[in-house]
């Protein structure tokens, strides 16, 4: 898998990432953990190995969300297809009710808070990284760009120039490190991760969520979802991930956060392997809330067999 | 309600019961905390789940606990897609992912004093109502009787046919209705429950099953003005509140998450139990 030089080995332990050093390359996909509520569901256990070297909050919006109308789920061939809407209680409420809510649970602290933010104009994201410059809870931003810009009507994220153009207005409005989650529903996602890095992203991540679409069971030819589309995530887009991993590794400087259909260590390192820097576990969280900590646990079990292998190798030469 | 261990865990089957329509799969849990009446787990086979009809199963499927006693979960199956089909083809010593238990179960001390507890369910939902009797009677095993001293407890069930009416031998002494008259009252088992309600108002209803059960009872405790407490059903991805899928709108706006705000519900908190039917689980 990889050339049989330990120097090039992926790191075991601690990763550095844009000035930040986490415990181990794996953290989840905005939207895919809800650390609040899986506390309410485990109680402390949870805490004792938190699944996530990092923790990403789902998107907030400047104003609350109710989300979708259901029905949001659909569950595809080896995938998911959801059309949850992005419910939220809006920046406020993240501020002034989550903030001290995760605190108390360490985020923040012990494990570095990775705020996902999303906005309809260059004014909106301005205020948003605003916002979470002033919280010194917050380590980093990840900037959704899966929506339309209402001042111009293009998509922020599948259009480079446009991306370019969104970020560089914004990007002096923070400090902090700055991650563009790149949408795979577009023609370049390369150009698309290059327009972000010349706009002043720090990191860029992907994939996200395929758009896909389901007909009701007995509904002719009626759209199953209240959302009429959704976004399909899990096993089924594992293939496309990686390949859009490596294009967008191969295009930019900036650290890249892999993700799509990550279900094991081997997973993992493919992602890593073929660039990545960090690699996000989503949709697997829903099927094993612990799914992260078990990645992380087996792939510095793997690195360690391969280092030991690597040794054993030279040895005998 | 009992907190859940906060990985999902293999539990080993131990029975495999067919019941007419319906499987009863019984699996030692020996680490689990006791469930409270209403909760609900989210189980998987561990091997070939996967690769069924359409390529599915992916994600777990949810199922309230229909009796949990001496380390061992009984879950009440109905094989209506390609998940529930490969649950019901485990066989015991086979092993299968279990999360739970989770969500939030039916309030059993805020019945209101002198009101005595209605129990209704339909087809597969009647699961909960089993251990939510055994919980009302004091009763270890469902025998039947009302041993623990507690209040009497009337259970009416309704079922598609006799195939699912043999379900009811979970719950003895259930006053039951079929659809097509096979088995007791010919009709809905709302019929029955109108009936008790006509006879005595002084009752604090649990229902769980079909949506347009659910809503015909919501309906007739909503006039009668009579408690009521629902067991919701809704299509889930993860059962503890990470996904945001499994909502209902709420009486007045928004959505509450079924998973992790239900599965019970004050049917006050509804405007109406909207009908449900997505892709076969």
């Amino acid at each position: 898998m990889s050339a049989p030089d330990a120097g090039a080995a992926v790191p075991v332990a601690a990763v550095e990432f844009c000035g930040l050093t986490l415990a181990h390359p794996i953290v989840n996909g905005s939207g895919t953990f809800d650390a609040l509520a899986a506390r309410r569901a485990f109680g402390d256990e949870l805490m004792r190995e938190f699944p996530f070297a990092a923790y990403v909050s789902k998107t907030i919006t400047l104003a609350p969300r109710a989300g979708n109308p259901p029905p949001r789920l659909w569950e595809a061939p080896a995938g998911l297809i959801n059309s949850i809407g992005l419910p939220n209680k809006g920046l406020a409420g993240y501020l002034a009710e989550d903030l001290p809510a995760l605190a108390a649970l360490g985020i923040g602290a012990r494990v570095p808070l990775i705020t996902n933010v999303m906005g309809s104009s260059a004014e909106e994201i301005a205020q948003l990284l605003e916002a979470c410059e002033r919280r010194p809870e917050i380590a980093a931003v990840e900037l959704n760009v899966s929506c339309p810009n209402v001042d111009t009507g293009l998509d922020i994220g599948a259009d480079p120039g446009e991306l370019e153009r969104v970020l560089s207005a914004v990007r002096a409005r923070t400090a902090k490190p700055l991650i563009v989650k790149l949408t795979p529903n577009t023609a370049d996602v390369a150009a698309c991760a290059r327009g972000a890095e010349r706009g002043g992203a720090d990191a860029v991540s992907l994939i996200n969520t395929l758009r896909a679409m389901a007909l009701a069971p007995r509904g002719g030819a009626r759209p199953w979802l209240g959302g009429r589309t959704g976004g399909l995530s899990g096993p089924a887009i594992r293939a496309v991930a990686l390949a859009q991993v490596a294009a967008v590794a191969a295009a930019v400087q900036v650290p890249v956060v892999g993700m799509g259909g990550v279900q094991s260590a081997t997973h993992a390192r493919q992602l890593l392997d073929a660039g990545a820097r960090l690699v996000a576990v989503g949709t697997e969280s829903f099927r094993d809330p612990l799914a992260g900590a078990r990645i992380a646990r087996s792939l510095r079990a793997g690195a360690r067999s391969e280092a030991a292998g690597h040794r054993a190798g030279s040895a005998s030469v | 309600m009992s907190t859940a261990p906060a990985g999902r865990r293999q539990l080993t089957v131990t029975a495999n019961e067919r019941l007419g329509a319906y499987t009863v799969l019984r699996a030692a849990d020996p680490d689990a905390p006791a469930p409270a009446p209403g909760q609900f787990a989210m189980l998987a086979a561990v091997e070939r789940w996967g690769g069924g009809e359409d390529e599915r199963p992916y994600l777990p499927r949810a199922f309230s606990v229909a009796r949990f006693a001496a380390g061992e979960a009984h879950y009440l199956l109905e094989d209506v897609g390609p998940g529930t089909r490969r649950l019901c083809e485990l066989r015991p010593g086979e092993r299968m992912w279990a999360l739970g238990p989770l969500g939030r179960g039916f309030a059993l001390g805020a019945r209101e004093p002198g009101r005595r507890p209605l129990l209704v369910g339909g087809g597969v939902g009647i699961a909960p109502l089993v251990i939510l009797r055994d919980a009302l009677t004091g009763s270890r095993q469902g025998g039947g009787g009302d041993r623990g001293g507690g209040p009497p407890v009337t259970v009416l069930l309704g079922f598609r046919d006799a195939a699912r009416a043999e379900g009811a031998a979970l719950l003895p002494g259930a006053l039951i209705a079929t659809d097509d008259g096979s088995v007791g009252h010919h009709g809905h088992v709302t019929e029955l429950l109108a009936a008790e309600l006509e006879r005595d108002r002084r009752a604090a209803v649990c229902a769980c099953g079909p949506a347009p059960m659910l809503e015909a009872v919501r309906a007739l405790c909503q006039r009668a003005r009579v408690p009521a407490q629902l067991a919701l059903e809704a299509g889930m991805a993860c059962g503890f509140g990470a996904c945001y899928g499994c909502v209902v709108p709420t009486r007045g706006g928004g959505y509450l998450r079924v998973c992790v705000d239900g599965p019970v519900v004050d049917a006050e908190l509804l405007d109406r139990v909207d009908e449900h039917a997505g892709a076969p689980a």
